[in-house]
């Protein structure tokens, strides 16, 4: 961890400074702040390893006694865990990588190519970021039943290969906008076309801004709840979030195995936001600005 | 139209073609097909039938679900979106106080929000339970009385509200990166005219964040009308139908009732509160956005 820059601990806690006070204001609260959100996973953890009995004592204890990891296991066999978690990649990657393709093409089209219409369009595109989602939902909901694909990944995966999530349109059109432009242009006067210059210049370049979209639309799948509710029907065929919320409908007052269950669809996300913590930050970071 | 500039159209329409075709595809036909259908008796299994208005008809006057599901929405979007902004905008102005550990804070604060909205779901059902649950273990603890939380319809939404707070990373991030852009001379400049920090936070801090302000609104009032996993896992749109939010409302009629026709009126009256309440943030925006020009 850094001691970022005028700030270390030391001159918080030793010397008084000018602010130094404030600061240390500051830090207290962060570190209240920061204790009072952990403590709901603190509750997660503590009572995915308890008994029965002991979840079921008020005033709540703290420590579990004794710890009991049976509850992961157990919790992973009543229901088919591992087959779901299958389930959810089977769906995340080809979803991450139809966002990775449709929206990196577009977005090339939207920042760096010149034609008529453009921004129109990219305009127009853009309003839709302000559609709800249920009212898409219900035609083409019949549409796939007609289609008769209902029952499968095909309705969760396809239409992320044709730039459904518009908003990672924007945020690769913000990054591709503020690269060099001579780039393109020496490149073209090499002779290639607009397709070598996004294959060759651009996207390699692009990786961190790349990354940051495959990050977050892989957590939207992870996360994705509404979609394969409406579309999945077999049981073997359940993500990980579904999967979690028929469990809760099973074990209501299992809470130690809710408890369990929940953490082991929670890990892997914590997994990759602490391995690409930067790129997350960035990503956000980067859908605020304005442009 | 000249060679080179049909090439360029050729070679635009080309990238942009699968998000246009998605566009056209996912967005623009099914919004139509909505509209249509919403003119319909549509159960499943049946053949759809034709009757006019009648959907909206029956949806303004004599659903009086469709009301409490409106004013359940509402409700909880006028407490959560005020309340979760000025929560992140709080935070965002702690880490922006030059702290020494900043990273990890910042991570702290935006972990929750990364965490599986089912997951969530699950963990603040068990945090809520009225008999065994951690808060009113921390109300019993000091000293005052048991709640019902998400149990009592008048403590459902402020419960969720609560709730809410939880996952505000995302917009405290962008708050901050605002933050950070923020020139140094304004605040300088009201030191020098004698101005405490609450001066500089309303002459400085805020005019300068607008823009920000913004955004995370826009964006927070469509989530918020949006709200559907919390009472599908917590409450089932109960007690009373005290948390019965739009999209589950829809999610009923279309999914369990199999009445498509009835759901997409339900649909299209949400999709006119949206265009209705960002027509209302736009128009007004103009007033209280102040655009700081050049400095980006």
């Amino acid at each position: 961890m850094s001691a970022a820059g005028e700030g270390s601990f030391r001159e918080l806690i030793v010397e008084r400074r000018p602010g130094a006070g404030k600061r240390r204001t500051a830090l207290l609260v962060c570190i209240t702040i920061s204790l009072l959100m952990m403590l709901p996973l603190a509750w997660l953890v503590r009572s995915s390893m308890m008994e029965m009995g002991q979840i079921f004592i008020f005033p709540p204890e703290w420590i579990p006694q004794p710890f009991r990891l049976q509850n992961y296991p157990e919790a992973l066999t009543v229901i088919p865990f591992f087959q779901y978690f299958i389930n959810s990649l089977l769906i995340l990657i080809p979803t991450v990588v139809g966002t990775l393709v449709s929206c990196s093409l577009a977005a090339y089209g939207f920042a760096r190519l010149r034609w008529p219409g453009r921004d129109a369009i990219f305009g127009i595109l853009m309003t839709t970021l302000m559609l709800p989602y249920i009212i898409t939902l219900l035609p083409t909901f019949l549409l796939w039943a007609q289609l008769g694909f209902i029952d499968t990944y095909v309705p969760l995966i396809v239409p992320h290969w044709l730039g459904f999530q518009v908003f990672f349109i924007f945020l690769l059109r913000q990054f591709f906008k503020n690269l060099p432009m001579e780039l393109d242009e020496a490149a073209e006067i090499d002779g290639a076309n607009p397709l070598q210059v996004f294959w060759f210049v651009i996207l390699p370049i692009s990786r961190p801004a790349l990354l940051v979209v495959a990050i977050l639309s892989g957590l939207n799948a992870w996360n994705d709840f509404l979609d394969p509710l409406v579309y999945i029907n077999s049981s073997d065929k359940y993500t990980l979030a579904l999967g979690l919320s028929q469990f809760t409908g099973l074990y209501t007052s299992q809470w130690n195995l809710l408890m369990a269950a929940s953490t082991v669809i929670i890990v892997p996300v914590l997994i990759v936001f602490f391995l690409t913590q930067r790129y997350f930050i960035e990503g956000v970071t980067m859908s605020g600005l304005k442009g | 139209m000249s060679k080179r500039a049909r090439r360029e159209l050729y070679w635009g329409l080309g990238f942009t073609s699968l998000a246009v075709a998605g566009f056209v595809l996912l967005k623009v036909i099914p919004i139509i097909a909505s509209f249509f259908i919403s003119l319909t008796d549509w159960n499943v299994a049946r053949s759809p039938e034709f009757i006019g208005l009648e959907n909206y008809a029956d949806m303004l006057i004599s659903d009086p679900l469709f009301w409490k599901s409106m004013w359940v929405t509402a409700y909880y979007a006028i407490f959560a979106v005020p309340v979760s902004m000025a929560f992140a905008f709080a935070l965002a102005m702690l880490l922006n106080t030059k702290i020494p550990a900043l990273g990890i804070f910042r991570t702290l604060f935006y972990l929750p929000s990364i965490i599986p909205i089912i997951a969530s779901s699950i963990l603040w059902l068990w945090m809520f339970n009225p008999d065994f649950g951690l808060f009113n273990a921390g109300l019993e603890a000091v000293g005052l009385p048991r709640q019902r939380f998400i149990y009592e319809e008048s403590q459902v939404i402020p419960s969720l509200v609560f709730m809410s707070m939880w996952s505000v990373g995302p917009m405290m991030i962008i708050f901050l990166a605002g933050l950070q852009d923020v020139p140094n001379q304004l605040y300088e400049a009201v030191e020098i005219d004698g101005g405490n920090a609450l001066h500089k936070l309303w002459h400085v801090t805020i005019p300068m964040m607008t823009p920000t302000i913004l955004f995370n609104l826009l964006i927070s009032i469509i989530t918020a009308l949006q709200t559907f996993v919390q009472a599908f896992i917590m409450t089932e749109g109960g007690p009373n139908n005290g948390s019965l939010f739009i999209v589950y409302y829809i999610y009923r009629k279309a999914f369990q009732e199999q009445q498509m026709g009835y759901a997409s009126a339900l649909a299209w009256a949400l999709f006119v509160v949206i265009c209705v309440l960002s027509y209302l943030v736009f128009r007004t925006s103009s007033r209280w956005v102040f655009y700081h020009g050049g400095a980006d």
